[in-house]
């Protein structure tokens, strides 16, 4: 029986009224079920049970590798194996996976889900081109194997569909083969958003990973400074000859008060952040923890946003169809005057397969934005930006957008909606956030 | 060192074969699901990445005929032991035991007689072969008689008994005896109860689980806040574990 006071809840701190039932037979488990959740890390209410739903499956027990070739790298594993985990195990030989998003404790399944991008998404495009074939519940609680091949709307829909179209059981994806498990990176000072923008593009066309750091709050002449990082897999005789060991993590502790993170704060963290960085590139060999996942060396990093917690916007901009956007959407931001930590800026590739999935050609913006009366007014402000540039936003991201703005920006969702008439017409698949902005039934 | 592992399939039995795989430990599983035994098993050797084989084994707590059988082909395959860690048991609600009799018996049976008759065939050949260690996972349930465990909870208290008993009685022929008792553990054993503040995860619990083995501690509570909790409820008047719901 749950107890009356089990809560699960996004990144963000969203929460829902419902206990997670981890098991390690994830095809037990669900059974019946409405959404499996992962480990978490999506910061809205995509992880989340619509209201009414006391329980849902969790898959991070249900972790077995399956299958592993060593000479083509090819994984096969139960869908609640991390990212961490499989980096950990495979860095050393000489493995990564394709596509490494901004945290390592992200599930197969979630990965999937989301159809994560990486700093590397210009050159390896989304997971989902990397995955084989999926073992999927679906939601008449058939157990089905669906790829390229099988049930390909199927598997397309699943890719980038959030978890609406069946319960991933089994993900089946290809490794990539490096020289080292190292990373050599280089950065730089970058001083306005148009030497951003070139700067991206001129990074995307000589290196694998690119991605860069922008001072949200800074206005006027400095509006769009930040830094330039990219970054390739070092050659061996580049790097250390022993492969790296897991970093040592800090700990937030507890929710801070909210206080601690105001306007005078945030601009304060952002100015040292630009200006610790020396004036001249830095350049040299990184471990690729320190390089993909900065934030995971502290644990509950989130806490930081306090008890009401916060929100990510971000979104794609088609910034070569309307140039500007980008300028546009960072002068909202900063007139909306909340800041972030955090904005991460990284020019896309193509777009992939999956029906939803999030990265198209364009610019990235995620920012943080902390959970305040205002949050939702700037939301959709920034939202509007989006509409008006013809982007789209990542649904994993998302706690706050109004139905409306989100169907005016995914023409798409007819075609993911005929796929899942065709698998689930009654939607026993749904989660808090697909009944928010889907009209799924609560 | 040579493992024979009872309950590696799933939760914290996992999470150590998992870490004693990586550091280049040699195992050999028992367990009751064999298509969970052959997946494990896989599991295990893409880890170790060495081309390393391991060997696994039916044996059934419930099946204490099946023990000897095991516990020889085990000897047999890895040639001889060092060290044997039971993970496995039963675990249900008190309610739910005390709705079905049946159930209650069954658990009461694996949790304490059968795990105990397991527990001496290993022993007998861990002293035969000249010492090793002896690692069974208790419970903190076994601690105080508490409303939420207290089926489960007088079983495990019996077997904690018996772990300290050996420990008293063959430390000094080189059975080193290793007694882990869990707090509340994040695996599929306590899935639909409410985590309390201080759950620990599985992974965790293995590191410090391995570590103990390694000092040869004979008692380790996992995650280990789980000691002094134990401490103060061990110490709470009658009148007031009457009135708490702990």
């Amino acid at each position: 029986m749950p107890s009356s006071g089990a809560m699960v809840q996004g990144w963000g701190g969203t929460r829902a009224r419902a206990l997670e039932i981890r098991g390690e037979n994830l095809a037990a488990i669900t059974r019946g079920a409405v959404l499996t959740r992962g480990l978490g890390r999506s910061y809205g209410d995509s992880s989340l049970p619509p209201a009414g739903i006391s329980t849902l499956p969790g898959s991070a027990l249900a972790d077995r590798i399956l299958s592993f070739e060593a000479d083509t790298g090819i994984l096969r594993a139960e869908a609640g194996l991390s990212i961490g985990e499989i980096q950990r195990l495979f860095l050393p030989r000489n493995w990564t996976f394709p596509v490494l998003p901004g945290t390592q404790f992200v599930t197969l399944g979630g990965a999937v889900a989301a159809d994560i991008h990486g700093k590397n998404h210009h050159v390896a495009g989304t997971i989902g081109g990397h995955v084989r074939s999926l073992v999927l519940r679906a939601a008449d609680d058939s157990i089905v194997r669906c790829s390229r091949e099988q049930h390909d709307d199927l598997f397309r829909a699943t890719l980038g569909g959030m978890g609406l179209t069946g319960h991933i059981l089994e993900v089946e994806v290809g490794l990539q083969s490096i020289p080292t498990p190292w990373i050599w990176a280089e950065s730089e000072r970058i001083t306005g958003i148009d030497p951003f923008l070139a700067g991206l593009a001129e990074a995307a066309r000589a290196w694998p990973y690119t991605v860069g750091w922008l001072d949200a709050l800074a206005t006027g002449a400095s509006l769009g400074r930040g830094i330039l990082m990219r970054g390739r897999w070092a050659q061996p005789a580049e790097a250390p000859a022993e492969p790296p060991s897991p970093k040592r993590r800090l700990s937030v502790p507890f929710a801070l008060p909210g206080w601690l993170l105001n306007s005078v704060s945030m601009r304060a963290f952002n100015t040292l952040y630009f200006h610790k960085h020396p004036k001249k590139p830095k350049r040299g060999i990184v471990h690729p923890e320190t390089f993909f996942h900065p934030l995971d060396a502290i644990r509950h990093w989130n806490l930081v946003y306090g008890k009401r917690g916060f929100t990510q916007h971000q979104c794609v901009l088609p910034e070569k169809e309307r140039p500007g956007s980008t300028q546009r959407y960072l002068e909202s931001l900063a007139a909306g005057g909340l800041g972030s930590f955090l904005c991460v800026i990284k020019d896309c590739g193509e777009e992939g397969e999956g029906l939803l999935s999030f990265p198209r050609s364009g610019i990235s913006i995620a920012v943080d934005l902390p959970m305040r009366g205002r949050t939702q007014r700037i939301v959709d402000e920034l939202n509007q930006r989006v509409l008006e540039a013809g982007g789209r936003i990542y649904l994993a991201k998302d706690a706050l957008s109004t139905p409306e703005a989100f169907r005016a920006m995914e023409p798409r969702l007819d075609d993911f909606a005929i796929v899942r008439d065709r698998w689930d017409p009654e939607r026993r698949l749904r989660s808090a956030q697909s009944v928010r902005l889907l009209g799924d039934p609560a | 060192m040579r493992v024979v592992a009872l309950g590696a399939t799933r939760g914290m039995g996992r999470a150590l074969a998992r870490r004693m795989t990586e550091r280049g430990d040699q195992l050999f599983l028992l367990g009751r699901d064999r298509d969970d035994l052959a997946q494990a098993v896989r599991d295990l050797e893409i880890r170790a990445a060495s081309g390393r084989q391991f060997g696994c084994a039916h044996c059934d707590l419930e099946q204490p005929e099946g023990f000897s059988a095991a516990l020889d082909q085990a000897a047999a395959t890895l040639g001889g032991f060092d060290c044997v860690v039971v993970t496995a048991g039963l675990f249900a609600a008190q309610e739910e035991l005390e709705e079905d009799p049946d159930r209650m018996r069954t658990l009461l049976e694996v949790d304490f007689v059968r795990t105990i008759e397991f527990c001496e065939q290993a022993r007998r050949r861990i002293l035969n072969s000249g010492g090793g260690t002896l690692c069974v996972f208790s419970s903190v349930a076994g601690e105080r008689g508490r409303k939420p465990v207290l089926l489960y909870g007088a079983a495990k208290a019996g077997l904690t008994r018996y772990l300290e008993g050996l420990d008293h009685k063959f430390r000094g022929q080189g059975l080193i005896t290793v007694c882990v008792k869990p707090g509340f553990v994040k695996t599929g054993m306590t899935a639909g109860l409410a985590p309390p503040p201080f759950a620990g995860e599985p992974d965790a619990v293995a590191r410090r689980v391995l570590r103990a083995i390694d000092r040869g501690t004979p008692v380790v509570y996992a995650p280990p806040a789980w000691r002094w909790i134990m401490l103060v409820i061990r110490h709470l008047p009658r009148a007031v574990m009457r009135r708490l719901g702990f």
